[in-house]
């Protein structure tokens, strides 16, 4: 397979602290897979044991058919990472950025100036070419690094966190341009942000405590739940609602996440009821709090129900 | 892009733009600084000494130069690898931890080049060495060279942050260039602090400069044995340095 293929993949530090536990993903050679979670839950172990940085403890990894374990060097070839926290360096101005970027990937000095130069065209940051990196914005800067890994025909590109600390207006601006870049190449991304990966991925992994909890498009996370719908009811009092639906308290109100036909049940209820309340498709932030409430649910072996 | 013939030189060429010359370019501060700090102890003995130990002063100078390039170097890396994380990118590409090394290396050298050139004048000035007594003292400055790029490496794979690697300069500094008498000779140093001096092998290589010079007089014993230090110190950082260093972490 020349896309993601992990089987078994665990990390563990001094034998007891897990920091991935069996570790399974399939995914194509192109398109952008998210993987989500909150602090903590393994997402840039993966990313670096992916992307050859770190060594896993037993499973294996490959990455455009190389196997990253046994053969980093190989896999080296096609494929680049902006880490978390990976910032321009302030004493070189943009185009020495990504030059030099491709200077380390072993292009020749010129081939590597005129790439830098048209990388940097490419994504719109002509103008900031001779401009010293201390002098850029936040999300110019993250353009900049996006910009320097895609200049080196890398097929296969981690970006780890890459809008932290970005305006929505860049975020946006980011998110447009790998939303373009996903035809091409196969992107893996690491986020906080729920509706960026919503909005960007092909499929989603959830992680939670080492493990990938739920994977899939979409579509498939909200089959995989049995919940398409999420009625919200803003309003203090906790509506009558038919018997064995599953409430939570949500913001000040109740939320249920359902199929379509009990969704369009209570919703009609609601309305009888004349109750302040809408009806959308489950988000993946009701989804990620879904999966990763079960995980945590199934390792504390408490089932949660009358949060549900 | 799998098949594409790699360029070493433009591994190294990397390293050396990041961390000298675009640093220069962009921060001429930098620039003068370098020359700055080896120069400032240079005079000071120098006047001290009314003159007299001049040569023992230029002559420390490029050793110290040379011992000084690792130090920096630690800092530099620890500096792009944690706050930048440049080397992380540079992990996950073709560029292998001994090109990476090397070219930081080279950086190093590129960043001293005023002030080694400065001092190749003022030596050619002040000590007019032989060939034979030049090509020693070249050959020392690369060993301890050889040597301090070793240390450097190893501790800033093992640095977390910035606030570590400082307190490493700082010990490295102390060891390697406060306590060996690297300026004037070791019989400055009242007994029995002199033992103290020999636990830095920048005494063993200040001694065989000052010999080949004939600034100091020591036996031909000695002086094998100051050689079978500095290249076995040497040596063991850079295996020490290419097994232990974290590169692709465990």
């Amino acid at each position: 397979m020349n896309g993601i293929e992990v089987r078994n993949l665990s990390k563990t530090y001094d034998g007891r602290t897990y920091a991935l536990r069996n570790v399974n993903i399939m995914f194509p050679e192109r398109g952008i897979l998210s993987i989500i979670g909150r602090n903590g839950a393994g997402k840039t172990t993966l990313i670096r044991i992916l992307a050859t940085e770190l060594m896993p403890t037993s499973g294996s990894a490959s990455v455009g058919g190389i196997d990253v374990v046994a053969k980093p060097a190989a896999a080296r070839e096609i494929m680049a990472i902006v880490p978390q926290e990976a910032r321009t360096i302030p004493w070189m101005t943009a185009r020495q950025q990504v030059f030099s970027y491709l200077l380390y990937r072993g292009f020749p000095y010129s081939e590597a100036k005129e790439r830098a130069v048209k990388s940097l065209k490419q994504l719109g940051l002509q103008k900031y070419t001779n401009k010293l990196s201390r002098l850029l914005s936040g999300g110019t800067k993250r353009k900049v690094m996006v910009a320097t890994v895609l200049a080196s025909e890398a097929r296969v590109i981690f970006l780890d966190e890459p809008t932290t600390g970005l305006d929505p207006i860049s975020r946006r601006e980011l998110w447009q341009l790998l939303n373009k870049l996903k035809k091409e190449y196969l992107i893996v991304l690491t986020t906080h942000y729920l509706e960026e990966a919503e909005y960007l991925a092909d499929t989603i992994a959830i992680m939670e405590s080492g493990r990938i909890v739920a994977m899939g498009s979409m579509d498939e996370l909200r089959k995989r739940a049995g919940q398409q719908y999420s009625v919200r009811v803003m309003d203090e009092r906790r509506p009558k609602l038919p018997k064995g639906v599953r409430v939570v308290r949500f913001d000040g109100g109740y939320q249920v996440l359902t199929d379509r036909e009990r969704a369009f049940a209570i919703s009609n209820a609601l309305m009888h009821e004349k109750a302040r309340f809408s009806t959308n498709p489950v988000s993946l932030e009701d989804l990620f709090y879904y999966f990763a409430k079960r995980s945590i649910n199934e390792d504390t072996e408490e089932q949660g129900d009358d949060e549900w | 892009m799998v098949n594409r013939k790699r360029s070493v030189w433009s591994q190294i060429l990397a390293s050396v733009l990041v961390n000298a010359v675009y640093a220069m370019e962009n921060y001429p501060i930098m620039f003068v600084n370098t020359l700055l700090s080896p120069l400032s102890i240079l005079i000071v003995i120098t006047f001290v000494s009314h003159g007299m130990l001049i040569g023992f002063g230029i002559e420390g100078a490029l050793i110290m130069t040379a011992v000084m390039s690792g130090v920096s170097m630690q800092g530099d890396l620890s500096h792009l690898k944690n706050d930048m994380k440049l080397q992380d990118m540079v992990v996950t590409s073709p560029t292998g931890p001994l090109t990476y090394v090397a070219g930081m290396g080279v950086s190093e050298i590129v960043f001293s080049l005023p002030v080694l050139v400065l001092l190749v004048i003022l030596a050619s000035i002040y000590i007019q060495p032989t060939l034979m007594q030049a090509l020693t003292i070249l050959l020392v400055i690369i060993v301890m060279f050889c040597f301090s790029i070793a240390l450097g490496f190893l501790l800033s794979t093992l640095t977390t942050d910035v606030m570590q690697s400082w307190g490493f300069s700082g010990i490295v500094s102390v060891l390697l260039s406060t306590i060996p008498p690297v300026y004037y000779p070791i019989s400055y140093i009242p007994m029995p602090f002199q033992y103290i001096a020999y636990i830095s092998p920048t005494t063993y290589a200040a001694q065989i400069a000052q010999a080949a010079m004939g600034y100091v007089s020591v036996s031909k014993l000695n002086l094998v044995v100051d050689w079978i230090v500095i290249v076995a110190v040497c040596i063991a950082l850079l295996v020490l340095g290419y097994k232990k260093a974290r590169w692709r972490e465990p």
